[in-house]
């Protein structure tokens, strides 16, 4: 079962919000990555593990109406692209809020939720998704 | 090195064709490719079959080998290989068969476009076209292109002070055109009050902000300056081909609504050309939402960022200052994936011989032809023209 190794394999960093940050340029990304893309191979074997606050900022957001086929039972959804406050961007659903009350430059803190049922498996995901603070 | 040319290019009609399969379709624009071009299908010796989706949506990979097979040419053992890259991958084959004949390694090349979506619909086809986003980080989280589209649109708004009905516009022009394209999706005109109203897809976005689920297929044959002159052939010069990268994520990207890759390829199309952007007569650029086509305005270098909003009311029609989507681009003439790129390349290839109809853009010299992959992963952007 390859799809089961695919949505497990993230886990850590999805549950914990860990991300990698060069030791070469103190540059933070998430999702994490191997190579940094400014330093290149300067970079190579000195990205370390943080763990992020899990606190950050609206860009911008939409409210999804047309849905794929794993998040039919929680139509209409508030999807985000949220900065956090150790620079990267991420994309996450805001939860437990109305719609009306979401505006692009609210803060908003990270939670644990169960995200979707995904594929044919069935199998139920569980990762962040934000609330307004 | 040798000069490119376009010889011939057809195309289906594009719309939801539910009768049709895969292999028909690209089998019928290669045909009519070739009929056009006036050439011999046992003269090509490279094909290139572009496409986005079929593993996942038709169960179907090994594309080259279909296209080879159920176009005859199987027979002739010439190579036949899948260009995918995303929804740009009928620009980046187009590009492939421009840099195979500008080497000199062959002569006569096909491009052979194809899509079918329609296999697969609903839900369950919006998941399938999330697989063009990266599908841990973003799909995982309920992000769809329409979803991301939006966001970008939200901000641009915000940010821009851009009103609805500039990103309307687009959709109001691209069904214009398409009313005079007996190819396209959507032959009926609509009115900005109707592009406004129609149902939401991800707000601020709606129906009519989006371009529709199309099966289509569409083909031309791209030759060697030698090959134009043994056959006697009248082509359409390819002036550059250029294509950019920029990162598969949109919240990794350093701005929501500057398309970096269109910026970089659009600046080297036009450096290859020798031409300056005011030369260009129309373009062909890839809305598949209407905020992208204000987006790709800017970054293309029609106008400053945050001023699409100054052309979409009347430069951008047939007989405006710089006609865009005259074929009705993604929104209208429709968006089958694969095809997409290369169907542009069949519209400019009927402007530029002044066989465009009743949608013919005047004097027209230069051609820009914009094919994007993702929500700005990646652009490829030619030039053509210029006799
Ligand atoms: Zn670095």
């Amino acid at each position: 079962m390859g799809e089961v190794s695919r949505f497990w394999r993230e886990s850590v960093h999805r549950y914990r919000l860990v991300a990698h940050k060069c030791g070469n340029c103190q540059r933070t990304y998430f999702p994490p990555r191997d190579v940094c893309p400014i330093c290149h191979r300067e970079s190579v074997g000195k990205m370390k593990e943080v763990e992020m606050s899990g606190k950050g900022v609206i860009e911008s957001f939409t409210i999804v109406h047309e849905v794929p086929s794993p998040f039919v039972r929680q139509r209409p959804y508030i999807l985000a692209i949220v900065k956090l406050d150790e620079g990267p961007s991420l994309t996450a659903q805001i939860v437990d809020a109305d719609p009306g009350e979401v505006e692009i430059g609210k803060r908003v803190s990270a939670v644990f939720r169960k995200i979707a049922q995904q594929g044919t498996a069935g199998i139920i995901q569980y990762g962040y998704k934000f609330v307004l603070d | 090195m040798s000069d490119v040319y376009i010889v011939g290019a057809g195309e289906t009609k594009f719309g939801e064709l539910w009768e049709r399969s895969l292999r028909e379709l690209a089998v019928e624009a290669g045909l009519r490719a070739i009929e056009n071009a006036g050439v011999y299908s046992r003269d090509v010796q490279v094909l290139y079959g572009s496409n986005s989706l079929a593993g996942i949506i038709n169960g179907q990979e090994n594309i080259g080998a279909l296209l080879s097979d159920f176009s005859g040419i199987a027979e002739n053992n010439i190579p036949a290989i899948r260009i995918e890259a995303s929804t740009a991958s009928g620009g980046a084959a187009v590009r492939q068969a421009y840099l195979a004949v500008k080497s000199g390694e062959y002569d006569l090349v096909m491009v052979g476009g194809v899509e079918k979506m329609t296999d697969v619909f609903g839900t369950e086809l919006i998941d399938l076209t999330s697989s063009v986003l990266d599908r841990e980080w973003e799909a995982f989280f309920g992000a769809t292109p329409a979803a991301l589209a939006a966001i970008t649109a939200r901000k641009y708004m915000t940010d821009f002070n851009v009103e609805k009905d500039a990103l309307a516009m687009m959709s109001v022009n691209d069904h214009a055109n398409a009313s005079k394209n007996p190819d396209a999706q959507y032959k009926n005109k609509i009115t900005l009050e109707q592009a406004l109203n129609s149902v939401a897809v991800a707000e601020p976005l709606n129906m009519m902000d989006c371009s529709p689920v199309s099966d289509g297929a569409a083909a031309v044959l791209v030759a060697s300056e030698n090959y134009v002159k043994r056959h006697k052939l009248e082509g359409i010069k390819i002036l550059s081909s250029a294509n950019a990268q920029d990162y598969l994520a949109l919240h990794s990207r350093k701005s929501l609504y500057t398309l970096d890759s269109a910026k970089v390829a659009s600046r080297k199309a036009l450096e290859g050309a020798k031409i300056k952007i005011g030369d260009v007569s129309f373009a062909e650029i890839h809305d598949s939402y209407s905020i992208y086509g204000l987006m790709e305005l800017e970054d293309l270098g029609f106008v400053e960022k945050g001023k699409a909003k100054e052309l979409v009311y009347e430069d951008i029609k047939l007989n405006g200052r710089i006609p865009i989507n005259p074929s009705g681009g993604l929104k209208a003439k429709g968006n089958p994936l694969g095809a997409t790129g290369v169907g542009q390349f069949v519209e400019a290839y009927r402007q530029l011989k002044g066989k465009a109809g009743e949608r013919q853009v005047k004097d027209s010299r230069y051609a820009m032809l914009h094919n994007m992959g993702g929500t700005g992963s990646m652009s490829v952007v030619h030039i053509v023209g210029g006799e």
